[in-house]
């Protein structure tokens, strides 16, 4: 890791889900640090564990999930030593959070503007008159036009994107130093997405703070992070800069699932897809939970789960072949670049 | 690709009345589809993309006449499909399959697959009654499923084993003509790329034809051979996916494009903002629809409807609805105003 002051390091996290008198492992020792003033994305499919560790972070985590171990610590203090009190201090305060679908995160009851003036009035104790003015400050700063009015609309009588920017601006309120974007553009259409990740990124610039992206598009990760989290199966696979990610991929994993994304950026003469199926999580493999699916995978693989390594330059790779234990071919090469045929 | 047209479509209409008032009167419409004109060729892949709300998937149902159109003309094969009665109309869904995008919903919880795909070529009457265990064992194998799996039911299989059952139902009747209504967005891209690979060696093997509607690009580039670009419930720029990628012409296609995020981070791309969101299609904007985000419009705009034309320099069979493609094109034409911000990402 390059000498960089982290806001967030996650260390370890294990958060589970007791049905039914079984353990389901949602996040199962997942490790990552947010540098300060940069944007971590945190890729993977559905049920990877990537909105779990999220709201891990925030112990937003309801029964019959529990945070069964690790540590969260931010600005060195670690979060989980936190009694509920001292949580609920830093939620919306200096760690903030926007979630996926715009119109089922607000209140359908509450004009807009009550929404926002909550946070103020629980953090910075601001009355209903101040408070309104500030709440019309960051709907301009979030760039919803005539304000004045929208302040005193109910989420119903606003757009999908006019939501999602009324949910950023409840999130700012308090000028948090860490953002979560929970698939902040997903319920969204491509034009409302980019002006969306614009303002986020516009935002983080103004205001300094450091943002995790969680997302399934790997193109909003090339755009808007500067670091990324690959997980699979509640576990981080591989930590790496964004370039390094797209450019040298080394986990089979990431790299399949750069060899299935259709691009609109270039022709392919084909997809290739990973085989098979994330495995059930009540079914999870011994060793390495991609093994079934990996093109690679050995004996050593499919019976010992590999530790998440540094591989140098701030990289770390939970795999085998990138160990002195690897016993399958020794000159595996995983990536081949410039498989996809530029155009134009 | 030969060229037999397989699928026309002339000026189809689907508007959906608004009841209001005391006695329950025809208030207002909404104009989902709004005079759309194109043709299939037989074997290719015609993709209709656009943002929610632009009409693409009232157009596949339209054409299927799962919600009746409200006027225009469907001729497939050459049958006027909607001159069809309802029993005719169902011998004519043989040929004309759909695939819908949440694979859950669009199976029978209460069925198991076999029942499923036993129901489907029972009412189409198109395998003798013994020979259809082995279809369904034939189908299964062919989507990539175990034949043994046929007796399970659908909350046994994953989504992307759900969505394999949807395409080995349409296939179960050997349609010409299959309508795939977003039948990849809900999967993760692993398992998409699966359903994509399937999904095109079908159309080599069998000479399918497919309306492919989707709203992401990425998807829409590798599958097609043409593109139809929607906007409010009209066609703004038709041509093959070169055309479209390489060389859009409608301020909207350049827009849409340039707004996809790209998976790689050294690209640099030139992103043109729109601002405001889409405008309901209750009361669409007069003349061109797109004028109130457009950073080109002017006062022609705003009265005068374009109509899908081309210019010379476009390659054939590429046609774009805007009054300005040669003087954006030539940058004789400047924007505006300044709706929009062009700058480098």
């Amino acid at each position: 890791m390059k000498q960089e002051e982290n806001i967030l390091e996650v260390k370890d996290l294990r958060t589970s889900f007791f049905i039914e008198g079984e353990e389901v492992k949602a996040v199962d020792g997942v490790t990552f640090d947010v540098p300060k003033g940069q944007t971590l994305g945190i890729v993977g499919e559905s049920g990877s564990g990537k909105s779990i560790s999220a709201l891990s972070i925030l112990q937003l985590i309801g029964h019959p999930g529990k945070i069964v171990g690790g540590e969260i610590n931010f600005k060195g203090e670690n979060l989980l030593d936190f009694s509920e009190k001292q949580i609920r201090q830093i939620r919306g305060n200096k760690i903030s959070m926007i979630f996926q679908e715009p119109m089922t995160s607000l209140n359908p009851t509450y004009t807009v503007g009550q929404q926002i003036r909550e946070a103020l009035k629980i953090h910075q104790g601001l009355g209903k008159q101040k408070g309104t003015d500030k709440a019309i400050e960051l709907l301009e700063l979030v760039g919803i036009p005539s304000p004045q009015k929208r302040v005193t609309q109910y989420p119903f009588e606003l757009s999908g994107g006019m939501r999602q920017r009324v949910m950023i601006a409840m999130a700012l309120a308090c000028n948090p130093e860490l953002l979560i974007a929970d698939e902040p553009t997903t319920a969204l259409d491509v034009t409302i997405q980019a002006q969306i990740l614009e303002l986020i990124k516009e935002l983080q610039q103004e205001i300094g703070m450091s943002v995790i992206m969680i997302t399934h598009d790997l193109g909003v990760v090339a755009e808007t992070c500067d670091y990324v989290a690959v997980m699979y199966c509640g576990k981080v696979v591989e930590y790496a800069d964004v370039r390094t990610l797209f450019k040298n991929p080394r986990h089979p994993y990431t790299v399949g699932l750069l060899n299935s994304l259709p691009r609109s950026d270039v022709d392919q003469e084909e997809l290739i897809p990973i085989k098979g199926t994330v495995p059930p999580p009540h079914d999870m493999p011994e060793g390495c939970r991609f093994a079934p699916r990996c093109p690679f995978a050995t004996d050593l693989c499919h019976n010992h789960l590999p530790e998440l390594k540094d591989v140098g330059d701030g990289e770390q790779i939970r795999c085998w072949i990138y160990t002195d234990e690897w016993d399958g071919d020794p000159e595996v090469k995983v990536y081949e670049p410039e498989r996809t045929s530029e155009n134009k | 690709m030969s060229q037999k047209e397989l699928l026309k479509i002339n000026n189809l209409k689907q508007y959906f009345p608004i009841k209001g008032g005391v006695f329950g009167r025809t208030v207002n419409n909404v104009k989902a589809v709004d005079d759309v004109t194109f043709t299939i060729y037989e074997g290719e892949t015609v993709s209709v993309v656009g943002e929610s709300g632009c009409g693409k998937s009232t157009t596949g149902r339209a054409i299927l006449r799962l919600d009746e159109p409200t006027a225009g003309e469907v001729e497939f094969d050459g049958t006027n499909v909607l001159g069809l009665n309802k029993k005719d109309m169902r011998k004519m869904r043989k040929d004309m399959q759909i695939i819908f995008q949440d694979p859950y919903a669009s199976l029978n919880p209460r069925q198991t697959v076999r029942q499923t795909l036993v129901e489907a070529m029972d009412i189409q009457n198109v395998v003798p009654k013994k020979d259809r265990a082995n279809r369904v064992s034939e189908l299964m194998e062919t989507v990539g499923l175990q034949p043994h799996q046929a007796d399970r039911f659908p909350h046994e299989f994953s989504g992307g084993q759900r969505q394999r059952i949807g395409i080995a139902r349409a296939l179960s009747v050997d349609p010409k003509l299959i309508i795939c209504d977003e039948a990849v967005s809900a999967l993760d891209v692993s398992i998409q790329a699966q359903v994509l690979n399937l999904l095109k060696k079908f159309q080599d093997e069998m000479n399918l034809t497919y309306l492919f509607i989707a709203h992401d690009l990425g998807v829409v580039r590798h599958i097609s051979d043409r593109i139809i670009v929607m906007y409010l419930g009209k066609i703004v720029e038709i041509g093959d996916k070169k055309s479209i990628f390489n060389n859009p012409q409608h301020p909207y296609t350049k827009a849409l494009l340039s707004a996809i995020p790209v998976p790689d981070p050294d690209k640099k791309t030139e992103r043109i903002f729109l601002q405001g969101d889409v405008p309901s299609p209750i009361d669409p904007p007069s003349g061109c629809r797109f004028h109130t985000r457009c950073p080109f419009a002017t006062e022609k705009c705003v009265e005068e409807t374009p109509e899908l034309r081309d210019e010379d320099y476009m390659d054939g069979g590429h046609q774009a609805a805007c009054h300005y493609i040669r003087e954006i094109e030539s940058g004789e034409h400047k924007p505006t105003r300044d709706t929009s911000k062009v700058r480098q990402v």
